[in-house]
């Protein structure tokens, strides 16, 4: 069977100064990633700065080539593709619509460059197609004529998701993409992204920080840490009974607005994860507060368990006193 | 319930802020907030909760008018006071955190020399004992290796380090009332708890004033005592968290409330709850509720002067709906 998506093992290392005159060190920020969507699925990918989500979004564009591995579309390496061609399959929407969106062109011809570039249409279909998308994401042929600065942020952001849209891609990589709007403004944003993928068939690879939103778009989670996918599963699964200790964390630190819970201590310490110095064993051991000394050895590699991917040693050889944590029993 | 009133920290009343005939941001804003007090305005964008921290602290753009009954810290004016009088009260007994640490610190400076520099001038501290006093604060919010990092750049640091670092510089001179803008919105989940739990921590062992600004209402539920809800330049409801949270007796609050997604709630393929339209730009002199063209429940009586309605214990709304009647007694 073709995935939609298909990401093989996919590496990325930069190389990095410490200051001014400091010294060379490499930063893995994707290593060693693959998953497989097949058409219609969202994968949420979630995790904290520096953990490695833009930066694959990035390689799964094609806005950076990877060290290592392989992105497949429909069963077609991306490596070495026609630009075009990668562009009629994969298309961006990106956080920020004030920066993402230039800033002397009017709406209408914003939102049909993929197609101009392309060239396959004449300008009156062309044309056709553009207001046909527009008006599908809510912006009247009114505000066509105008430039981004006269539209106000979610208006902006349906015209980033009306140019991904209007060449009819098989993925479209969101990244944070209702991070910089009002919360009434992003309920409008996540049902139109919804509705869009239903009707369309859409794949998307949804980043966010934000677990609430994932959670009501995405099918399936990955969270990541210091470049790898700690855990994923289908998402009814991560939120009922996450796994990982980090996915716990995570879980527990957003923050709904019921006043009595007060601010949570996610138990994590004050160490900041380092890509450019990835501690040994399980990389997320020095933050863990269920850490045991195998854990700082031992990597927990690819551990598969009722369809999750859980890198955590607790879930294949738990320390002797300690019970098993809930959520880690089989259902 | 007036003990909140009795001896506030920063009291402010009927502040107006113009920006020139066509747009006023703030009409008529009151708010105090007490010692080891947090009181919360949260609202969308654009509607008027950071120019109301501006005007407080005369940071007005060029083009801003502000005029207010009073603007007391500790109960002297600030209304009167000379550019160079307020100088020396900002950085040292007021301080703030803005939003974007990467914009609000100088590249071109290291974290110590700019953490200095608030020291040096308001205390007149030489250089070693100002970079002694940064290094006991940076260690204070948690930045392991403080030294160290004072000789960094600030594009070297992650943005919850940076975060640290601004409310680290912040603390240098032991303020009084400490002015947080959207403090945690660029940082990821866990970064969030840990840097309000700092902040919560800091306010209870200084027994600092937070006015805290921000458009989450997750962030307000969980750190506020008092809410102010602002929408087009209005504080349309206000009262202790608590209550605010339990019984939202404003349509708009109550619209904001629906439109969060909430882990555990999520019901797949049905839309979140949002609210139509956009906040309007309102002028000087507009009349009438600045709700009205998005409110189920508006009238034609609302576009008239709107009744501030009382629902008991120090929580008012600005609407002409009556507080809600099904409400538990003493909530």
């Amino acid at each position: 069977m073709t995935h939609a998506i298909e990401v093989r093992n996919l590496y990325r290392e930069f190389q990095q100064r410490a200051g001014m005159a400091g010294e060379r060190r490499s930063v893995r920020a994707v290593d060693g990633v693959t998953f497989s969507l097949s058409a219609g699925d969202v994968l949420g990918v979630v995790g904290e700065s520096g953990c490695g989500k833009s930066t694959l979004a990035r390689l799964i564009m094609g806005l950076l080539p990877p060290s290592s591995g392989e992105v497949l579309v429909d069963g077609r390496s991306l490596a070495g593709m026609d630009r075009r061609e990668r562009a009629r399959l994969i298309q961006p929407v990106f956080q920020d619509p004030f920066s993402s969106l230039n800033p002397r062109q009017r709406i209408r011809d914003i939102v049909g460059l993929p197609l101009a570039a392309q060239g396959a249409l004449s300008s009156r279909l062309q044309a056709d197609r553009v207001m046909e998308m527009l008006a599908r994401v809510g912006i009247s042929s009114e505000m066509a004529e105008r430039r981004p600065a006269q539209l106000s942020g979610g208006q902006r952001q349906r015209v980033a998701i009306a140019r991904a849209l209007v060449l009819r891609p098989r993925i479209v990589v969101c990244d944070e993409p209702t991070s910089a709007l009002d919360v009434s403004v992003q309920a409008q944003i996540l049902n139109l992204l919804a509705e869009l993928r239903r009707e369309l068939g859409l794949t998307y690879l949804f980043i966010s920080h934000n677990l609430a939103v994932v959670e009501h778009i995405a099918t399936e989670v990955a969270v990541m840490y210091l470049g790898r996918i700690v855990e994923q599963a289908p998402v009814e699964d991560l939120f009922r009974t996450p796994a990982h200790p980090y996915t716990q964390a995570l879980l527990a630190s957003v923050l709904t607005p019921e006043p009595a819970l007060g601010i949570p201590d996610v138990g994590l310490g004050d160490a900041y994860p380092d890509p450019a110095n990835i501690p040994s064993g399980c990389r997320f051991h020095p933050r863990c507060p269920q850490a045991f000394d195998k854990c700082a050895q031992t990597m927990p590699d690819n551990i598969r368990q009722d369809g999750r991917l859980v890198e955590c040693l607790l879930a294949v050889s738990p320390p002797a006193k300690r019970e098993a944590t809930p959520g880690l029993a089989p259902a | 319930m007036t003990n909140s009133a009795a001896d506030p920290v920063l009291s402010v009343a009927d502040l107006r802020v113009t920006f020139g005939e066509r747009t006023e941001a703030v009409r008529g804003m009151s708010l105090s907030v007490a010692r080891g007090e947090t009181h919360c305005i949260v609202g969308e964008s654009g509607c008027g909760k950071s120019v109301t921290s501006l005007a407080v602290m005369n940071l007005l753009p060029r083009g801003a008018a502000r005029s207010a009954g009073h603007i007391r810290f500790h109960g002297r004016d600030l209304m009167g006071l000379s550019e160079r009088e307020m100088a020396r009260l900002r950085g040292d007994k007021i301080a703030m955190i803005f939003q974007e640490p990467m914009t609000s610190l100088n590249p071109a400076y290291t974290i110590g020399s700019q953490m200095a520099e608030v020291f040096e001038r308001h205390r007149r501290a030489g250089r070693r004992a100002a970079m002694d006093r940064a290094a006991e604060l940076l260690a204070r919010v948690g930045v392991t290796a403080p030294g160290m990092r004072l000789g960094q750049y600030p594009h070297q640091l992650s943005g919850g380090l940076r975060q640290r670092v601004m409310i680290a510089m912040a603390l240098m001179c032991d303020p009084e009332l400490l002015i947080a803008d959207e403090p945690t919105t660029a940082l990821d989940v866990t970064v969030q708890a840990q840097i309000l739990r700092l902040l919560q921590k800091l306010q209870q062992e200084l027994g600092l004033a937070l006015l805290l600004i921000t458009h989450d209402l997750g962030v307000v539920a969980r750190m506020a005592q008092r809410v102010s809800v602002m929408y087009a330049g209005q504080v349309v409801e206000s009262g202790p968290a608590a209550a605010v949270f339990a019984a939202p007796t404003h349509p708009y609050t109550r619209g904001l409330l629906a439109c969060i997604p909430v882990p555990g709630t999520v019901r797949r393929d049905e839309p979140l709850g949002s609210i139509p339209g956009m906040v309007p730009r309102i002028a000087p002199g507009f009349i009438g509720c600045g709700f009205r063209d998005r409110c189920g429940s508006a009238m034609p009586e609302c576009a008239g002067a709107v009744p501030l309605r009382d629902a008991g214990g120090g929580h008012t709304h600005l609407c002409r709906l009556l507080p809600d009647a099904t409400r538990a007694p003493g909530a």
